[in-house]
């Protein structure tokens, strides 16, 4: 046995979530040991563990990261009121972390109250980012700005603020020196512009500063002649009339930006003021010009000069010959990702195909992430482009008309994604489009070993598509599943699975009230939330399918927040040993012969 | 008892109703020939970067009429739910987004709607009147074949619908212009009718010349 103190000296090295959890399941002592040190918690479902809980298993925390929302609430397939309210959380935290340094929050509802608390808890709080989240108003960002001393991060990730002033930044005291990264992207109000220089000028520290839409082209060189020292640099709203004084300035302060490594922003793109940029393209790891609705020849004489770069994000205005130039030029690339410009347009008048992926593919030996809007594909592309890059992680590829099949031949694209799964051995990340049957499940399910995320839309045949996947899927952590027709008996066939995963989203399937309820009896590890709108969904019988259902595996048992339009099934004492529910369970399981047996062995014992 | 467990989505309509059916207003309906784009969250593009392309597609677009996109292309576009000048107006005034708080009095949780998916009174309230008077889908969308009134908007219900303007007034929607109404409004509310501050019974105004009518508040 190591003495503790040799012991808390190796755990320091352990920074991953997952190693650390590991070590502390190996013996009594090393999970005491471990618990001690651990800094850093990351709590990916908010409702899956009590604040308490935390807090008396990791009483030395310096870093709280908690997600809200599933992911399909980005796309506003979860109604407002639904929950992810950070409040508890910063209640709890407040009192017992005094010395918290960091706080990152995503798609969670947090309050002006919230922000507040936060201001005046944490004497030396340092980093706060917020990704997605909503229910906050620039009042909110005053009471940071003012009080937190030694703040060092503030970064707002596309959420959605109320934006009552841009009096707020003004709120930084002048004795406030410390900001090394500062995200106002997403803000839509102006700030006072010389309170932005101040800031900028006394903070010799700061490495990011994203600004947002209101800052106009002409004050941008002033802010990078403030900040040389810059790595991560994000525009407003790039355009103005064409005036040679102001270009000269900003291509000027470019060059002399000899640290910028990011560039992002360029709202409302005039492109002459486009080669500005061109003196730093060669430093540049990531780019982000998914904002700038300018022509293809515009972004590939860009992309043309960007050597090093490493991540790409842009709109689907780069059209094929301009992915075709980054195959040639980028050939460090490890992040595609393309955007479409106009997301409902019936006929394409953008020639971005399936050709320009193909490409990326074959030009960029180290891209492993993939995120890419398009209107047609073929599975001998998506073979290709599994053979090309057997390395990839994460493969995003969204065709944007539903349940389109391969183009040329017209069958589904099952034989394509298969490719993708079983030659893309490390992949971790998958979202399909197009036209599948439950083929394709098939070849997820015997292949994708490593698959930690998958999300589905208006794919499959049957039942036996998803339960290829619960039953294959080792890794599997993270499901999403909309408009397709899968229904309960995959599901209570897969029951024990769902408490291995961190959730699984069914929206617009065929589940139903009756399945929800059963496995929420049966599996008190999970929390099976009907969502359902419908007005007369208290009288709808048991057999009708749900609008929406969110499953989760939780230890803190069912929250108590939520709207009407939220129930969460099967928790009521009563329903537990009826009768029909003993039934219903039998019955399920006997119709699925050759599937592993799920909960009714349980249910028999009874 | 009943020991037979029906398999869900036995009927048609069960299915139709369950798959992709979006007539929230929460869909991004646009031009009437993309089926797609009646369904909600379809394409999965964030709602943050919706917003954002609705307010510069429009702008680039209508620098590009002349270019190469010819005749065609230029009247689809005009022809799209979504106008061109429809998306500035709201982008310019409303800021970054079409989206717009609705509370209605008595529930505590508010709603947002994405005014961008609207081109007229009706349909706005008619999607209102989905999220929070709970009228069937299916219902909704049959009412609004034969263009019956919202009941919001011609007095009958016992709630009416205003709406916070930019000078922090509240006022009856319905009696300005929609384009006019889109460049002023904040956030909306479903009042009741009673504490419509003795007004009578908002009547729906065609695109015509009553003057504001302003709700005391």
């Amino acid at each position: 046995m190591f003495p503790e103190e040799v012991l808390e000296h190796v755990f320091s090295f352990l920074n991953s979530h997952t190693d650390r959890n590991t070590a502390s399941l190996v013996c009594k002592s090393w999970y005491e040991m471990e618990r001690w040190c651990r800094k850093r918690v990351f709590i990916g479902n908010c409702y899956a563990v009590n604040p308490r809980v935390v807090i008396r298993r990791f009483p030395e925390v310096k870093s709280v990261e908690l997600k809200g929302k599933p992911h399909f609430a980005d796309f506003n397939l979860v109604p407002e009121g639904w929950g992810g309210y950070v409040y508890p959380w910063i209640v709890e935290i407040a009192r017992a972390y005094p010395w918290l340094e960091e706080i990152r929050l995503k798609r969670m509802v947090v309050t002006d109250e919230c922000l507040e608390i936060v201001a005046k808890s944490f004497r030396n709080f340092r980093v706060l980012v917020l990704e997605s989240c909503e229910g906050f108003s620039t009042d909110g960002l005053a009471a940071v700005a003012a009080n937190c001393r030694n703040l060092r991060v503030l970064d707002l990730r596309e959420c959605e603020v109320e934006e009552l002033s841009g009096h707020w930044l003004s709120h930084f005291p002048d004795s406030f020196t410390s900001l090394e990264s500062l995200n106002m992207a997403c803000l839509g109000s102006e700030v006072s512009f010389s309170a932005l220089e101040r800031l900028v000028a006394r903070s010799p520290n700061l490495k990011t500063l994203r600004l947002n839409r209101t800052v106009p082209i002409e004050k941008l060189s002033t802010l990078l002649q403030r900040a040389p020292q810059l790595v991560d640099f994000g525009t407003g709203a790039y355009s103005a009339e064409i005036r040679q004084d102001v270009y000269s300035r900003l291509a000027d302060a470019f060059s002399r930006s000899k640290n910028l490594k990011s560039l992002s922003g360029f709202w409302d793109v005039t492109p002459a003021y486009l080669p500005a940029i061109y003196s730093v393209c060669s430093q540049l790891t990531s780019l982000n010009l998914s904002y700038a609705a300018t022509r293809s020849p515009d972004l590939t004489k860009i992309v043309s000069q960007c050597y090093n770069l490493q991540r790409l994000v842009v709109l689907d205005y780069i059209e094929d010959t301009g992915l075709n130039t980054v195959s040639m030029s980028c050939k460090d690339l490890r992040e595609l990702v393309v955007f479409p410009s106009d997301p409902f347009v019936g006929e394409v008048d953008v020639l971005l195909t399936e050709q320009g992926l193909v490409s990326v593919s074959q030009g960029c030996s180290k891209l492993q992430s993939v995120l890419y809007f398009c209107h047609q594909m073929s599975n001998s592309a998506l073979i290709s482009i599994s053979k090309n890059r057997p390395n990839l992680t994460c493969f995003r590829l969204c065709i944007i008309e539903p349940r389109v099949p391969d183009y040329v031949t017209h069958e589904p694209l099952d034989v394509g994604f298969g490719s993708i799964v079983e030659n893309c051995k490390q992949l971790t990340r998958l979202s399909m489009s197009g036209l599948l049957t439950d083929r394709v499940f098939e070849y997820i399910g015997t292949h994708a070993k490593n698959l930690d995320m998958l999300s589905i839309a208006f794919a499959g045949d049957s039942d036996l598509g998803l339960h290829h996947v619960l039953s294959g899927c080792d890794s599997l952590r993270k499901l999403e599943i909309r408009d397709c027709p899968f229904g309960d008996k995959a599901l209570l066939a897969n029951a024990s699975k769902l408490e291995k995963m961190r959730s699984l989203w069914m929206s617009s399937c065929l589940v139903s009230f009756g399945a929800c309820k059963l496995l929420g009896q049966k599996m008190p590890g999970l929390n099976v939330e009907v969502i359902d709108e419908r007005e007369n969904v208290n009288s709808l019988p048991e057999y009708v399918p749900v609008e929406k259902v969110y499953i989760y595996r939780t230890v803190s048992g069912q929250r108590f927040d939520t709207p009407d339009f939220v129930r969460i099934m099967g928790k009521d004492k009563d329903d537990l040993f009826s009768d029909k529910g003993l039934k219903v369970a039998v019955l399920f399981c006997s119709n699925f012969g050759t599937f592993r047996p799920c909960c009714c062995t349980r249910s028999r014992s009874l | 008892m009943d020991t037979t467990f029906r398999l869900a989505g036995g009927g048609e309509e069960e299915l139709e109703l369950g798959l992709g059916l979006g007539l929230s207003s929460g869909a991004y309906a646009s031009s009437s020939n993309a089926a797609h784009s009646q369904v909600v969250g379809w394409p999965p593009v964030k709602t943050y970067r919706m917003n954002s392309l609705l307010n510069q597609a429009k702008f680039s677009k209508n620098e590009e009429e002349t270019g190469v996109n010819g005749n065609d292309a230029s009247k689809k576009k005009k022809n799209s739910k979504h106008e061109n000048k429809n998306d500035e107006v709201v982008a310019k005034e409303t800021g970054h987004s079409g989206f717009v708080k609705v509370n209605m009095d008595g529930l505590p949780i508010g709603r947002k709607v994405d005014l961008n998916a609207h081109d007229c009174y009706e349909t706005l309230a008619l999607a209102l009147e989905t999220m929070f008077l709970k009228a069937c889908p299916t219902f909704t969308s049959i009412r609004r074949e034969k263009q019956q009134r919202s009941r919001l908007l011609d007095g009958s219900s016992e709630f009416v619908l205003t709406y916070e303007d930019k000078e922090g007034d509240w006022m009856l929607v319905g009696d300005v212009p929609w384009r006019m109404f889109l460049s002023t409004v904040k956030r909306l509310r479903i009042m009741k009718t009673s504490d419509a501050n003795g007004l009578a019974a908002p009547r729906y105004q065609e695109k015509n010349q009553k003057p504001k009518k302003k709700l005391l508040s």
